[in-house]
């Protein structure tokens, strides 16, 4: 860790902050990514069934 | 066209019209102000510029809902939009209608309301100005923001957080040439980007409202 | 243009399943190396101090928060004019992404400021015209929410964002003008224009880099969700039509 001398709170604030905020997308993202992937494919399976009858 | 100004005028007159409320919203915010801040009248006066713009346009803003709801409701929007008439101009006109029952009484009630704020004397001119060349853009941006939203089920609030970004630089200008007018400052160039402003609107968001009400009717 | 082939949603999702990896593994080491070798390795500004480190965070952030806006813009017009699904659904999922760089350049701004300014905000013309854009976004996503036809919600949107573009615009000068009445020891803008040494200059470029390229990757992959939502709401219609 760099000698962030007084102003440490600040920059390590503004750096938690950043990755904080990121992370919480990243993580949104990827989950609600993984529920529509997911409910496509179960629809493709229902919808290839129907059109099998 | 006239008839059309002058149905939206009726309506907007007549009991149930919803005329007055809009200045009795500014007359009770301007009362309120001093209530929050404090009765000083050093403050009250350096501020009443400010005040008095930002009351008239959340006034503007309460009663942008009627402008266009009610006639979608009852499907005068969709004659509208197969009339002869074009729809850039029907919205052109019914902005003007409404400028004529919420703006203007605005203006007009201003100067007593400065009273109320210790607007200091040089003030009075430059505000009246300022709000009547402003709040023809508020109409007509108003316009734009409940044509966006006129089909979505309580869409009020949402007008609201639409329209308000769109008043900042109209909001700006004329709150600084009443400023600079209160103050003794030359106010020219925010008065002349303020009708800049105004003219812009005036002259290309009739199409834009246009084009989202025809989005929403189809 | 062979770009065009794109807006069909099938290619457009052949070609993000190519492009994602490389852009999710470059953005991960342009952000790593670039804010790391700006965090431990650069030295302190000799007038902010230690401060000049939120740099590598605040500006590439900023720098996405514009770009994302004008990226909405072009695929709205695309949209409007040519009427691409993918282009809509592109610009919807952009929007999120630039929310929250607008946010982090809102927050990081505050916080460098605030050992200049000594208050933790000031109405300093860049980050009100910032804030402005919060607005923006709020207002574009909560367009898209509330609209319940999908292909409406794109047109309004789109439209939104082209007015709303010109707008944002106009706020940028009008907060320019208006911040000049500031008496508060001048407008202390965050030093971005001074000459700015190599030193500082390389990791900066770098964690720019890094953050175009994390837009980028979560704008294939979100569009990608969105195309998926899409794909599944007509097949269900298609099922309960034909059951």
């Amino acid at each position: 860790m760099p000698d962030l001398g007084k102003y440490a709170t600040e920059v390590l604030g503004a750096y938690g902050v950043t990755l904080a905020l990121m992370a919480v997308l990243l993580v949104l993202t990827l989950r609600r990514g993984r529920r529509a992937r997911a409910a496509l494919r179960q629809v493709e399976q229902e919808a290839q069934s129907h059109a099998e009858d | 066209m006239s008839a059309l100004l002058l149905r939206d005028l009726r309506l907007a007159l007549r009991a149930g019209g919803g005329f007055g409320l809009g200045l009795a919203f500014f007359l009770i915010l301007v009362v309120l102000v001093p209530f929050s801040v404090g009765p000083q009248s050093a403050l009250l006066s350096a501020i009443a510029p400010g005040v008095l713009w930002l009351g008239a346009l959340l006034a503007c803003l309460l009663s942008l809902d009627r402008l266009l709801a009610l006639d979608y409701e009852d499907g005068t929007l969709d004659v509208l939009a197969t009339a002869p008439l074009p729809l850039e101009a029907a919205l052109a006109v019914k902005s003007l209608a409404h400028w004529i029952t919420t703006g203007l009484p605005l203006v007009i009630a201003a100067p007593a309301l400065g009273v109320l704020l210790n607007l200091p004397v040089a003030g009075f001119g430059w505000l009246v100005v300022s709000l009547l060349l402003g709040t023809p853009a508020l109409s007509m941006i108003g316009c734009f923001g409940a044509a966006l939203t006129v089909g979505i089920k309580r869409g009020g609030l949402l007008m609201s957080l639409l329209v308000l970004p769109l008043y900042v630089p109209t909001l700006i200008f004329g709150a600084e040439v009443a400023r600079r007018g209160a103050t003794g400052m030359d106010a020219q160039t925010p008065l002349v980007l303020l009708a800049g402003i105004t003219l812009g609107t005036l002259a290309l968001l009739p199409f834009a409202a246009a084009a989202a009400l025809r989005m929403t009717i189809k | 243009m062979s770009l065009w082939k794109y807006a069909n949603p099938v290619k457009f999702l052949a070609l993000s399943a190519r492009v994602q990896p490389f852009a999710w593994a470059a953005a991960a080491v342009g952000i790593v190396v670039g804010l790391g070798w700006g965090f431990f390795l650069t030295p302190d500004d000799f007038r902010q101090g230690s401060t000049v480190k939120i740099i590598y965070i605040h500006v590439p952030s900023a720098w996405i928060a514009i770009n994302a806006w004008i990226m909405m813009l072009i695929a709205s017009l695309i949209w409007l004019v040519r009427r691409h699904h993918v282009s809509a659904l592109a610009a919807r999922a952009a929007a999120p992404v630039g929310l929250v760089m607008t946010v982090i350049g809102l927050l990081t701004g505050a916080i460098w400021g605030q050992p200049m300014w000594g208050t933790w905000w000031a109405w300093d013309p860049r980050l009100t015209s910032f804030l402005i854009l919060f607005l923006f976004y709020l207002g574009y996503i909560a367009l898209w929410e509330a609209v319940e036809d999908p292909d409406t919600a794109a047109d309004l949107t789109s439209i939104l964002c082209l007015v709303g573009s010109v707008f944002a615009l106009m706020s940028r000068y009008a907060v320019l003008f208006w911040s000049q009445g500031l008496h508060q020891g001048a407008t202390l803008s965050l030093d971005k224009e001074e000459n700015i040494s190599d030193v500082f200059w390389q990791p900066l470029v770098l964690s720019i880099a890094g953050f175009s390229l994390l837009f980028i990757a979560l704008v294939l992959y979100r569009t990608g969700t969105e195309i998926a939502l899409r794909r599944t709401r007509a097949l269900q219609t298609r099922i309960e039509r034909g059951a």
